[in-house]
């Protein structure tokens, strides 16, 4: 069978992509609020703006399993709730509604029009609805476009109609809108062009004279057809469409965008144009013309308004002015368009115009940003230009308008949203000698470009660090009565005595408390209504409201070594091993039960739940003893401290919590025993609130040091603090409601505690040496944290240094003028007053010029300094293209920075006009470079690498061997080995790797007796390779620039033929196959990850965790790929991956198996995100699934959980 | 001679519904427009794609788009005369 290996991967996502094709606003909610919803590689996201903060929370993020190409938001008349369409890879129109009361999307429709796939003529291209709701127009880029038809039924339920067709072969369609005209028929506007002509005619006359066309499509509502109603020719360079608002709001039409022209265009008006306003200044081309790329329109009490961006992030504010009419009251005619600049913002896909005064910028590279408007740039200084100045016809002379860009007037950046699109390339290595490594990676484009470190942590938000006079034991915070919102006091033990503060304005020391000074602290409570607990090693000490104090003294000879309460319940260890237990009866005193229970070996630590709702004890008490066992015990007046269950543990424990946690499996909340053991283990298990059994138990290791435990509450929920050497936070994802451990980004803790205060309703107390700290957590959705470091260019690659905590990066931008040249103009010129000064970068993008590059190599030191320590700028329209650190043994082993690089490159088609090799001398620890010289070589080399103390580089289709010489690099092999270009090598032995751009990889022997480079394995089928790396000895894993992943391994015969011993003789006589290498490669697995990857390696990710795959996409994900061991897993994932496809079916409509199959069958892998949304099922469907593999949920939960736990976040 | 004339509207039909479906008298130049307009209709569908396209180009995702729609209306240049 052909989908079957014998090697399994299990695929997983750690970060989602964050780069957004598409954004659609709407109340999807079916409130007033409104919503705005993403599609971001396969996962449609649905995001609350909220005004008051000025901050975008996501509410739910599914993945559909299927390319998500358009969305459109649409309402039926009457209604107050939006419906999302969803134009996919499915070859199906999908429509959905969010359900706000489930946070679930629902599928209502799903209609199937053509074969699944991204073809020329399926639609699922362009989608446009009609803005009354009455129909949408889905259309290919070609030929085809359907009509659906959207009503209500009788039960107010959403029905779509049969699809109705308005195809016409030989179309190519640049954009589609739907056409405002109230409750006219609806009408869909679409720019075409028909290419029959100019595919018959030799001369191509018929090309120069295309005409592009914007064309009317009519549904006749009444008669149930579509019709072309109108089509006229427009600009040739038109590419975009903007609904203009009909009806009682406006004239109707459309505005027309293209190559300096935006022109409003209707069936019964005249037409007006503008040019498109360019830059004024010292480096800019006056020439130059700009296109229209993303653009919104907003409507507001009957006025409306545009904002189109232009490609360098300059936007518009597009007006249109109406004939007046005697009475001075506009009419339906329009009299001209109006154009002038706005402000500059990112670069963007989408621009969303909130109701409440919001603009979302949907970045095409780098963060998303959410602004405020400050004001409409109603009253400002800048020039308005009107359609008056210019002909209709844009062929025709005219003169250019220009406009000083400047800094933001209109808007005010509120937030700006996290985002890794583009990621060229990523590392992941343990630079700061933590428990785990950390992930580095390179992404952005332009001057938005940063260096990023990414770390699995929660963010911590510290409030308070102040120093005490001695170091303390432990911390605790109480309430003085139990109505009290906030904690009064703050707690602390220290060797030989006590210290309680007061909270309030400031933390002050208080001593009329009752508390005991003189001795340490093991538990402090807030008792009943208004009494409070301190237990000491001598005692129990009951403090009432009225100071009074009751003190319970422990046996002769005896001390209190462990202690756990609650609001009506205390239980202490006794050193001799006996337990004591007191309950508080009706009148607030504590009674002292009977009998004391006497364990078998030392008790370490003990726990008691909190009193359940409505009762008045907690059933049970956890007892930790040095026997390395956990013991439950019931508190029950019939059965009191009788042994319920016992769990034997591999260490001692040193902290036990019995809580009630949220619970995915039974959808509410769950009693668990979190134990934390000596080892620095961490373990949870289900504590059955009836019979008292240890169930489920899940292991993680947190760090060296032995585990302490404490109850917390973040964000409203019940979670665990577990303290090892570093902070981790136990609690419930807010939505996916599994259980997720993640440490945090603070200072190892000894000891904590809950605290919420005044101006910290939710906050946490800890301790650390000498000082005691108050912080608190506010995001829980984002557990991985990210540092990012600003860098100049689009980063294209980068190295590590061999020893030092120090990256190098190669950055390049294509169309962008050089420094040097920037300089050059900025002094050449006659400068006119403020045409000097230069604009920041990162806003405003650099000066762009075709044909131009800039590119230069930065040293970047992500650890200590945080910036980037050095840049090297290339001169001469350089580019850097391939970097790598390689020891050279001609030079005692000495390792030099060697760069590659290209002069006047294009890149498509390719070309250039030569290449170098740069070779640069590490200095200061490697915090500078020092150039030594660079070699000339006919080609720009794409990819180089160390190899047995040389250089191999790639060098167009050969492969080559340098070694360092005195003046240059000198040569000293070559071979052809790829039919195209180098674009990829990796090493092990003398074993090479190199992948083509268009020919998957190539296994090549180097024969250092004969100096000769033979290629003995190759593949069967193109793979445009993009990243590699070898996984052993024989396999490698790869991906390419389609989407895909897979693992090659080459025949063990062959692999061992290449490394005998002698020479090559027998290898280059070897008869070739089918005209390539003697061998072919085998696949051992292929997935189809949607995203392109640009990086992939063989790495771990937490500590004491397995050897995973992290590949990274350019859309900025994440994934890994974890080995199998044992096929009954393959078995179990496999089946379970079998019953998700058809129970949980993707939303678009998209095959599951086919998807991931998308240009190859998917083999030896297993689609982990889709086993994940197990937990995601309703229960009874659970149930099911469980029932079909003979396990129980929980089981299932466990397996699918410990997948990810075990070796990533 | 049904059979034949069938298999013909058959084949009408498929070539109807299915741009670029091939017949006897396929020249190389329709050939090969085809391959190149369905190649860049399937850059242009493709997000990812599309982005590293854009990328590679230096340019704006929505200008490699209009670029690459623009070069399927002549993919391959002028056809060749065609020769009675």
């Amino acid at each position: 069978m052909a989908a079957t290996s014998s090697m399994f991967m299990y695929s997983l996502t750690i970060q989602p992509p964050s780069s957004i094709t598409q954004t659609i606003l709407g109340q999807f909610a079916g409130t007033k609020e409104q919503q705005i919803v993403t599609a971001s590689g396969s996962r449609l996201t649905i995001h609350r703006p909220d005004p008051a903060q000025g901050k975008i929370t996501t509410i739910l993020s599914q993945d559909l399993f299927g390319i998500i190409r358009t969305l459109a938001a649409f309402r039926l008349a009457g209604s107050n709730k939006d419906y999302i369409i969803i134009g996919s890879d499915s070859g199906r129109i999908t429509i959905i509604e969010y359900v706000p009361s489930q946070n679930r999307f629902n599928r209502l429709h799903l209609e199937t029009f053509g074969k699944s796939g991204i073809r020329r003529v399926i639609p699922g291209q362009y989608l446009a609805v009609d803005p009354k709701g009455r129909a949408c127009l889905i259309a290919s880029v070609e030929k085809n476009k359907l009509v659906y038809v959207l009503n209500r039924d009788a039960q107010a339920e959403l029905t779509i109609s049969s699809p109705l067709e308005a195809h016409k072969a030989q179309t190519l369609v640049f954009a589609l809108v739907g056409l405002d005209v109230g409750y006219e028929n609806p009408v869909f506007a679409a720019l075409e062009v028909d290419y029959t002509e100019c595919d018959q005619d030799s001369t191509g006359q018929a090309f120069d004279d295309l005409e592009k066309h914007l064309v009317y499509y009519e549904l006749d509502l009444g008669l149930n057809h579509v019709v072309r109603k109108w089509t006229d020719p427009v600009d040739r360079t038109a590419t975009m469409l903007f609904q203009v608002p009909g009806g009682a709001d406006g004239p109707s039409g459309v505005l027309v965008c293209g190559l300096d022209n935006i022109t409003y265009r209707h069936s019964n008006q005249d037409p007006f144009r503008v040019a498109i306003p360019r830059r004024r200044g010292a480096t800019e081309n006056p020439e130059r013309k700009r296109y229209i790329i993303a653009g919104v329109m907003h409507k507001m009490r009957g006025a409306f308004f545009f904002l189109l961006q232009s490609e360098d992030g300059d936007m518009f504010k597009v007006t249109l002015e109406m004939v007046e009419d005697e009475a001075g009251q506009p009419t339906g005619e329009v009299k001209k368009l109006k154009i002038k600049y706005f402000d500059t913002v990112p670069i963007a896909t989408n621009l969303c115009i909130l109701k409440s005064g919001f603009l979302f910028v949907a970045s095409e590279t780098g963060n998303h940003h959410f602004y405020q408007f400050e004001k409409l740039g109603d009253d400002d200084e800048e020039t308005e230009f009107d359609s008056d100045l210019f002909p209709v016809d844009p062929t025709e002379k005219y003169e250019a308008i220009y406009f000083h860009p400047r800094g933001a007037e209109n808007v005010n950046l509120v937030e700006s949203i996290d985002s890794m699109n583009p990621q060229l390339d990523c590392k992941v290595a343990n630079l700061t000698e933590e428990d785990a490594p950390q992930i580095y990676s390179i992404c952005g484009s332009g001057a938005r470009s940063s260096f990023r470190t990414l770390k699995h942590g929660l963010e911590v938000n510290d409030i308070v660090d102040s120093e005490l006079p001695y170091v303390p034991s432990a911390v605790w915070t109480t309430k003085i009565t139990r109505g009290d919102e906030y904690d009064a006091y703050i707690v602390l033990s220290f060797n030989n005595g006590t210290l309680v503060l007061s909270i309030g304005e400031t933390v002050e020391e208080v001593t009329d408390t009752g508390f005991l000074s003189s001795a340490p602290t093991l538990a402090v409570q807030q008792l009943g209504e208004d009494a409070l607990i301190q237990v000491h090693p001598k005692g129990i000490r009951h403090i009432r409201a009225d100071r009074r104090v009751n003190e319970w003294p422990a046996p002769q000879h005896r001390s209190i070594v462990a202690a756990t309460t609650n609001e009506r319940q205390v239980a202490v260890a006794l050193s001799s091993g006996e337990i004591v237990y007191f309950e508080m009866d009706q009148d607030g005193s504590l009674a002292e039960y009977d009998e004391k229970r006497e364990m078998s070996g030392t008790v370490t630590c003990l726990s008691l739940g909190e009193v359940p709702e409505g009762r008045v004890r907690s059933q049970f008490l956890a007892v930790g003893c040095d026997d390395s066992t956990v013991r439950i015990l019931s508190l029950d007046p019939d059965s009191t401290l009788e042994n319920k269950s016992v769990q034997a543990l591999t260490s001692a424990p040193s902290a036990l919590a019995v809580m009630a946690m949220a619970d995915s499996t039974s959808g509410g909340s769950t009693l668990y025993l979190h134990i934390g053991l000596y080892s620095g283990v961490y373990l949870r298990t289900v504590l059955d609130e009836v019979t008292g059994e240890l169930s489920d138990t899940r292991t993680r290791f947190l760090g060296p040091k032995p585990a302490k435990l404490f109850r917390v509450s973040v964000k409203g929920q019940a979670s665990v603090l577990a303290l090892s050497s570093r902070p981790w936070l136990g609690y419930s994802d807010p939505q996916t409601k599994g259980f997720m451990l993640t440490p945090l980004d603070y200072v190892g803790l000894e000891y904590a505690s809950n605290f919420s205060s005044e101006q910290c309703p939710e906050g946490m107390v800890g301790i650390e040496g000498k000082s005691l700290r108050i912080f608190s957590i506010d995001k829980l959705g984002n557990n991985l944290l990210q540092q990012s470091i600003p860098l100049t260019y689009t980063p294209r690659k980068f190295v590590r240094h061999p020893d030092q905590p120090l990256f190098y990066t190669i950055e390049a931008d294509n169309n962008t003028l050089s420094p040097s040249t920037k300089q050059r103009l900025l002094n050449d010129s006659n400068l006119t007053n403020g045409d000097a000064a230069e604009l920041p970068p990162d806003e405003f993008g650099y000066p762009r010029a075709q044909g131009h590059w800039a590119s230069c190599i930065h040293i970047i030191d992500p650890v200590i300094a945080k910036a980037v320590l050095q840049q090297i700028d290339l001169e001469d329209n350089e580019v850097a293209v391939s970097i790598a650190a390689v020891s050279f043994s001609s030079q005692d082993d000495e390792t030099f920075l060697i760069v590659g690089t290209g002069k006047d490159v294009v890149v498509a088609p390719r070309s250039f006009t030569a290449g170098f090799i740069y070779v640069y001398r590490f200095l200061e620890d490697g915090k500078e470079l020092e150039f030594i010289h660079k070699t000339k070589i006919e080609e720009p080399p794409q990819a180089l690498l160390g190899f047995q103390g040389r250089l191999l580089a790639g060098v167009g289709n050969e492969l080559r061997i340098y070694d360092l010489g005195l003046k240059q690099l000198l040569r000293k092999c070559q071979a052809q080995v790829v039919p195209n270009l180098v674009v990829g090598l990796q090493t092990q032995g003398s074993r090479i790797i190199v992948s083509d751009v268009q020919e998957s990889v190539v296994y090549v022997v180097y024969k250092f007796q004969e100096n000769r480079l033979i290629a003995f394995v190759d593949d069967v089928i193109a793979r445009w390779t993009t990243c590699s790396t070898m996984v052993d000895y024989e396999t490698v894993a790869g991906g390419d620039k389609f989407g895909n992943i897979w693992l090659l391994r080459c025949p063990q015969k062959a692999s061992e033929e290449a490394d005998e011993d002698g020479s090559g003789a027998h290898l280059i006589h070897e008869r070739q196959y089918l005209q390539g290498a003697p061998n072919r490669i085998s696949l051992m697995c292929h997935f189809f990850a949607q995203d392109v990857p640009t990086s992939i390696q063989k790495t771990q990710l937490v500590a004491g965790g397995r050897d995973v795959l992290v590949w990274t996409g350019l859309q900025g994900t994440l994934g890994i790929f974890v080995p199998f061991v044992s096929r009954e897993d393959v078995d179990f994932f496999q089946t379970l991956e079998q019953h998700l496809r058809s129970e949980d079916a993707p939303l678009a409509g998209r095959d599951h198996l086919i998807y991931r199959g998308y240009y190859a069958p998917v083999k030896g892998m297993i689609d982990g995100d889709l086993c994940e949304r197990y937990a995601l099922l309703p229960s009874d469907k659970k149930q099911m699934i469980a029932g079909e593999l003979d396990r129980s949920v929980r089981e299932i939960e466990r397996k699918i959980s410990d997948m990810r736990t075990r070796v990533a976040y | 001679m049904a059979d034949k004339l069938r298999t013909q509207q058959q084949l009408e039909a498929l070539q109807a519904r299915y741009v670029g479906t091939g017949h006897a008298d396929t020249t190389k130049y329709d050939w090969a427009a085809n391959v190149h307009r369905d190649s860049c209709a399937s850059y242009v569908g493709h997000p990812p794609l599309l982005a590293y396209l854009a990328l590679g180009m230096g340019e704006c995702r929505e200008r490699a788009r209009g670029l690459l729609l623009e070069r399927m209306v002549r993919p391959v240049g002028n056809p060749p005369e065609v020769v009675e």
